[in-house]
């Protein structure tokens, strides 16, 4: 378990600027910010205020302009695209808002599929997962004969399944009713309590922003402490 | 090709002993020997269709413009396939030329083979000829006298060819029991005479040019149905000239199991024969020659102890190799020892 | 890694069995058609070169009678008592009902080692080889073949030429009732000090066929299926392109999440082409063994039409070459790889993080159809470039070429132009839509239906050669063909007692006599003919001087054939060598269908004095046709004749409509399946369009448009766009249909035909292609119809 006080995520004065009609936009402006493992941090903010940018950036799927994003310790703008699919296996689970589960596999060879492409698949804890977030009755379905909530639910096993060091969940419940979500919040942040892992959520809800250790918000492409 | 391999094992003559023997013992349909022959020319001289295997064979010990030895040898063999002959392309008649030609450094033999009812090859008898494409046989002898008596012989090969007029000096000569020549203790027998008593003289074509020849010829005609024992699988053949005129033929056959079956004819001077059974002719190898990967004994001691013969022979060229479809060893021996004098040898089924 | 990302790669295919079905079905098609043709072609070119290298053609010469005619036994013995090593080969033809045989008689006493005459067995009886009845040796094949009723004993040899036997020259003379040898072959190697052989002989000295006449004469026929081969491994392609697009397509969100999983680009396409290149190597072996079966079951056919065609053997059967297999699957992976290029490419460039909105695969801009169209033009300009040109059968199939592919460029411009016009007329906003998603679906289609176009004009050009040619081709016959009975004579005695016979019992006999030769240094056939007005009233001449029949009776003029003239250029008054000291002016040419070879004709008394040897045993027979019946019997009863020597002419056309038929069996079957290739396009197109297009149909069935409405407008306008496609193939296939008749053709066979055209024809390929776009439109259109709402829902509630 990584100590309290490393942080497995840094971003320091990161920009990004998206092409546009009439030169380039900023869509984030020297942003920094650290998370700490077992810290939960929100990321708030309006439509289009670069909070996914943001998410993107920290799981290494896009590169920043300017300034340098560290996970757990890997400097992401010093590698390639092999080096950070590699480290983003390693380090990372995402989760996303459209689930992106892979249609022609079931549920159990979704669990597992991070975590085998990383080379750390182990079945004992595939299972913990599954019985923790009910789906043991679902491991031979596919994602479309599940719902949004189990669909998610298989997700965030997914994520988790790769023993990853900081959960990088983009708007998780966001195609969910308010109950479900509630429920799969519930689940997303006991395990990550258990697990011990940092946890980067972004949402546009304050009420599930309330529910995480700290909060920060977005605001056109420049963080705000609120 | 094949077919001819195939085919050459039913040519069964003295030349080619080797893996024939079984078909000494199968004359189904065919006519056999019998004792007591009684000859009719000049129509023996022609073609027995009826029998299995016959043949005109030719050796000539010849001397050069030059000084030097030559040997000439022209073979033509028939063999029937059946006891009939058919006109046009049916070949129940085979036949097959061999010629040969020998030098003290060199040898050269050539092969022909043809079908009769055509008239690509045969032996008429009236008047007479033997031939099979160019090469030919043929009687010059005026009426009245044997057809066998003077004879034109041409012979053609890849690198050679020779073109010999022969003079007969003395009469035909019947072996064994008035021409009943008995191969083997079985009794498998041929009819068997022979014209010893040529003088020659030609021209031979060789690829150094010409030679005009002179010398001495021996003509053999026989022909049978089963002419080996089944365990026999070679023979040793010699036709020997004494400085006297006389003549000797002389030939074992050997048996598979080591033993040999002699014969031998001696020609006096005025061709008086006299035949002498199995055992009387010892024939012994003196000396071995490497000839076409096989060791064949190309040097002899000769006894006939009924006539004091004491020789030993010497071939004017040891790889008188025979290379035809089926090979043997043809040519030209000297001899010394109690007699001096030329002759020919014939080695089959060295392997 | 790569491991399980290729494990998840192929779960696609699992949970898609129709898709995989579809890819392999398209590879598999596709290999097997052109390896099929090539497996063909292969055998064909074996069975040549074992013909050329039987007997020792290609590498001994040959002495043969100056008139064409056997080689008289006495020149043959008088060259063997010369010491000339010559030996005699009979060979002919037997046949009766029950089949026929080529009789090669050698004779093995004579015959030089360069002969490599077959091997007997070690168990053969020589004496039964030698002597009457004789042995018959042939290949198992010929063994297995449709044969004469009446053989000697058969036995199996390898190595001797297809559809033939070797037996010795006894036997063969026996056979074929000929006495003298039809040639002598020449050992290269003579005696010493013989004068050279062509002093010692009047016959002729004919070189060794190095490459072999029947090679070359065959050659056009090979390409024309290796055109067809290719073809369809073009169209098996689409299929092919089509269902890997699809797969990609539908893959396309899996591929990035399994990167946001940590899958480094560089793995996924390892792992991509690893899975091509499996589905290659499975799909190219069932096209292996489909192309064999293809092969196997058309080389009778083939057999047939070069036997007929070409009189050429080839074995009916058809023997396993690895190489063909191993080159075979080179051109599926190749094949593949091709059709696979254009999803790799895009796969390697899609961001990760682009919107991951469903879009058609091939959404082309205004800027790219006009590209299009401009490619086509250039096409097409290139096509009449070579069309102006002109010559040579290259030429020809590029021609060809060239047209077929800016046809396929220039059909979806025409394509939306089209739906253009129509949605300006449409009424209502239902047609409407209809018509405006048809224009945007068109990039997506496009490819199917150029397929199907392709398709379609080889369809339309090759039924109207072919309908063309049977037409002139009856039409020809039943002129050439004018005598009532046709008598074939054992022998010369026969040929004029039977002449006698005939004197008062018909009104003309008229011998049917020939002599093989050589004009211009290929075998060619001339024949000799009596004034009569069956030729000068009947026989069809193409071309001609004034006067021509009466110059060619008179002696003075020849008449020769269509491919001969064509081959030489040769027209009304040019001078042709007959044969040394004859060079006669051409009076006309006729035409001569079915026939590779030169031929000409001349007068019978010039053709008796320049071909002495040559013998008339077959005559053609005038006599009132209600007579003719029983003058046949006549016939058969005071001669002895065969039923088969005694044919009237209603048995003679059948048996030259057979060979015909035989010639276009194989291009027909092509051309079906290259039709079921293109329907198959079609489906595959389809199925991956229904599902990529929920998004767009989704919104119109929210709007209130029942599911089987839209359903019906799916069907409807798939109908409507191969419909179009067809009037677009139409033109291309008739212009195909020139090509292939006054270049190809006339390179191939050496004989021009009249093009006709076929509107029946062309209206039941309109239907076929129908049926095939209806068909393959039903599948999805179904679907939609039957789908459940909450999957249209799906549409609205969740973004993939």
């Amino acid at each position: 378990m990584p100590s309290m006080t490393a942080p497995v995520l840094d971003l320091s004065g990161v920009t990004k600027r998206y092409p546009g009609a009439e030169g380039p936009l900023p869509v984030l402006s020297s942003v920094s910010l650290c998370l700490a493992a077992g810290e939960t941090l929100a990321l708030t903010g309006e439509s289009g205020s670069g909070k996914s940018t943001l998410l993107h950036l920290a799981g290494g799927l896009d590169a920043p302009d300017e300034g340098r994003v560290t996970l757990m310790g890997h400097d992401l703008a010093a590698l390639n695209d092999a080096g950070r699919a590699k480290v983003r296996g390693r380090h990372a689970g995402l989760i996303f808002q459209q689930f992106n589960l892979v249609p022609s596999l079931t549920v159990a060879a979704n669990v597992a599929i991070q975590a085998r492409l990383a080379g750390r698949h182990d079945p004992a804890l595939d299972s913990r997962l599954i019985d923790r977030l009910g789906l043991s009755d679902l491991t031979a379905r596919y994602p479309e004969q599940l719902s949004g909530g189990q669909q998610q639910r298989v997700a965030i096993a997914r994520a988790l399944a790769a023993r990853p060091d900081v959960i990088l969940a983009d708007e998780p419940t966001g195609n969910l009713d308010e109950a479900t979500g509630d429920a799969v919040l519930d689940l997303l942040l006991d395990l990550v309590t258990e697990t011990g892992a940092g946890l980067l959520m972004v949402t546009h809800s304050e009420r599930l922003a309330a529910r995480l250790s700290r909060r920060l918000s977005l605001s056109r492409g420049r963080l705000e402490a609120s | 090709m094949r077919i001819l391999a195939l085919l050459l094992a039913f040519l069964a003559g003295p030349a080619l002993s080797q893996g024939f023997a079984g078909l000494g013992t199968q004359a189904e349909g065919f006519a056999v020997p019998a004792r007591d022959p009684v000859f009719d020319f000049p129509a023996d001289h022609g073609a027995h269709p009826a029998y299995r295997i016959e043949w005109w064979y030719l050796t000539a010990t010849l001397t050069g413009e030059d000084g030097q030895d030559y040997g000439v040898q022209w073979t033509l063999f028939r063999s029937a396939l059946a006891p009939r002959t058919a006109p046009g392309w049916e070949a129940p008649q085979l036949w097959m030329g061999h010629a040969g030609l020998t030098t003290a450094t060199q040898h050269f033999s050539a092969e022909r083979l043809g079908r009769g009812g055509i008239g690509q090859a045969g032996v008429t008898a009236m008047p007479f000829e033997a031939w099979i494409d160019d090469w030919s046989m043929r009687s010059t002898a005026r009426t009245g006298e044997d057809a066998l008596s003077a004879l034109s012989l041409t012979a053609r090969g890849g690198e050679f060819s020779y073109a010999l007029d022969l003079n007969a000096t003395g009469p035909l000569v019947f072996h064994g029991d008035e021409g009943y020549s008995v191969k083997s203790a079985e009794g498998q027998a041929s009819y068997y005479y022979s014209q010893p008593f040529y003088e020659v003289t030609g021209t031979l074509s060789l690829p150094g040019g010409e030679v005009a020849v002179t010398g001495n010829a021996w003509l053999d005609r026989e022909w049978s149905s089963q002419p080996l024992s089944e365990s026999q699988d070679g023979w040793d053949w010699f036709s020997l000239q004494f400085a006297d005129g006389a003549r000797m033929m002389g030939f074992g056959l050997r048996d598979r199991a080591g033993g040999v079956f002699t014969s031998a004819t001696w020609i006096a001077p005025d061709g008086t024969e006299t035949a002498y059974g199995d055992g009387a002719l010892r024939l012994t190898p003196l000396a071995l020659t490497e000839v076409a990967g096989r060791d064949v004994p190309t040097e002899w001691q000769v006894e006939l102890p009924a006539r004091g013969v004491d020789i030993v022979t010497r071939p004017l060229n040891p790889r008188s190799w025979m290379n035809t479809s089926f090979a043997y060893w043809e040519g030209p021996i000297r001899f010394e020892g109690s007699h001096a004098g030329r002759g020919y040898l014939e080695m089959t089924g060295y392997e | 890694m790569v491991g399980t990302a290729v494990s998840s790669l192929f779960s696609h295919w699992r949970r898609n069995p129709l898709q995989l079905a579809m890819l392999w079905l398209g590879l598999a098609l596709a290999t097997a058609l052109w390896s099929g043709v090539q497996a063909i072609n292969a055998e064909a070119r074996t069975s040549y070169a074992e013909a050329a290298a039987a007997l020792g053609q290609d590498s001994l010469s040959r002495l043969v009678a100056q008139d064409g005619g056997a080689v008289p036994i006495r020149d043959y013995l008088a060259l063997r008592r010369a010491g000339y090593l010559v030996s005699p080969v009979i060979t002919g033809e037997i046949r009766d009902e029950a089949g026929r045989l080529r009789i090669i008689g050698i004779d093995p006493l004579t015959a030089p080692q360069e002969a490599g005459a077959p091997g007997l067995g070690g168990n053969t009886d020589l004496a039964a080889f030698f002597t009457a009845p004789g042995l018959l040796l042939m290949t198992e094949a010929t063994a297995e073949g449709a044969l004469p009723a009446v053989l000697p004993r058969i036995v199996i040899a390898e190595g001797v030429p297809p559809a033939a036997a070797l037996t010795d020259i006894g036997t063969a003379s026996r056979l074929l009732g000929q006495e003298e040898p039809s040639y002598l072959i020449v050992a290269p190697a003579q005696p010493a000090g013989l004068p050279p052989l062509a002093e010692a002989t009047s016959l002729l000295l004919v070189a060794p066929e190095t490459s072999g006449d029947v090679a070359r004469l065959t050659d056009s026929f090979h390409l024309n299926l290796t055109a067809f081969g290719l073809l369809s491994f073009g169209v098996g392609l689409f299929i092919v392109h089509a269902a890997i697009g699809l797969a990609f397509e539908q893959r396309r969100a899996t591929f990035r999440t399994l990167r946001a999983l940590g899958l480094p680009l560089r793995s996924l396409m390892i792992a991509l082409a690893l899975e091509m290149t499996l589905m290659a190597l499975i799909a190219g072996g069932i096209g292996i063994v489909l192309g064999y079966l293809v092969a196997a079951a058309l080389m009778p056919g083939v057999a047939a039409t070069l036997r007929g065609l070409y009189g050429a053997e080839v074995a009916g059967g058809l023997s396993f070459d690895p190489q063909w297999a191993l080159s075979a699957m080179g051109i599926t992976l190749l094949g593949a790889g091709a059709a696979a290029a254009q999803a790799m490419i895009r796969t390697g460039r899609m961001p990760l993080l682009a919107p991951a909105q469903p879009r058609a695969w091939a959404q082309a801009s205004d800027r790219a159809m006009r590209r299009q169209g401009l490619a086509a033009l250039a096409f097409f300009g290139v096509a009449v470039v070579i069309g102006g040109l002109g010559g040579g059968l290259l030429a020809g199939f590029a021609l060809l070429g060239a047209l077929l592919l800016g046809a396929a460029l220039a059909l979806p411009v025409v394509l939306a132009f089209a739906l253009g016009i129509f949605a300006r007329g449409a009424r209502g906003p239902f047609a409407e839509w209809l018509f405006a998603d048809s224009r945007q679906q068109l990039p997506a289609l496009s490819l199917a239906l150029m397929a199907l176009l392709l398709a379609l004009a080889a369809n339309v050009g090759v039924s109207t050669m072919v309908g063309s040619f049977r037409t002139t081709f009856t039409g020809w016959l039943d002129q050439r063909l004018a005598a009532e009975l046709y008598v074939s004579t054992a022998d010369e005695a026969e040929g004029l007692r039977l002449q006698r016979f005939l004197d008062d019992r018909a009104d003309a006999v008229l011998p049917i006599i020939s002599a093989e030769t050589r004009l211009f240094d290929l075998p060619a056939e001339i024949f000799g003919i009596v004034d009569h007005a069956t030729y000068r009233e009947a026989w069809p001449l193409l071309t001609s001087a004034p006067g021509a029949w009466d110059a060619v009776f008179a002696g003075e003029a020849v008449l020769v054939n269509e491919q001969l003239a064509r081959r030489q250029g040769l027209s009304a008054g040019d001078t042709v060598p007959l044969a040394p000291g004859l060079n006669l002016p051409v009076a006309g040419v006729y035409s001569d269908y079915g026939n590779p070879s030169g031929q000409a004709i001349v007068g019978m008394d010039l053709f008796r004095t320049t071909f002495p040897e040559a013998r008339a045993d077959d005559f053609a027979i005038r006599v009132a046709p209600e007579d003719a019946p029983a003058l046949a019997t006549a016939l058969r009863e005071e001669f002895g004749l065969p039923d088969t020597a005694v044919r009237n002419q209603a048995q003679i056309k059948r048996f030259s409509l057979e060979v015909f038929e035989n010639t276009f069996r194989v291009t027909g079957a092509l051309n079906v399946l290259t039709l079921g290739v293109a329907a198959l396009a079609l489906l595959t197109s389809l199925l991956t369009l229904s599902s990529l297009r929920l998004p767009q149909v989704a919104p119109v069935w929210a709007l209130g448009v029942a599911r089987g409405r839209l359903a019906r407008a799916e069907v409807w306008r798939l109908l409507l766009l191969s419909a179009l496609t067809f009037l677009l193939a139409l033109p291309v296939g008739l212009v195909l249909a020139w090509v292939l008749l006054a270049v190809v053709n006339v390179e191939a066979f050496g004989w021009r035909l009249p093009m006709q055209v076929f509107p029946a024809d062309w209206l039941r390929l309109l239907l076929l292609a129908l049926l095939a776009a209806g068909l393959a439109a039903a599948l999805p259109a179904l679907r939609l119809s039957h789908m459940a709402p909450a999957r249209l829902l799906q549409v609205f509630s969740q973004e993939r």
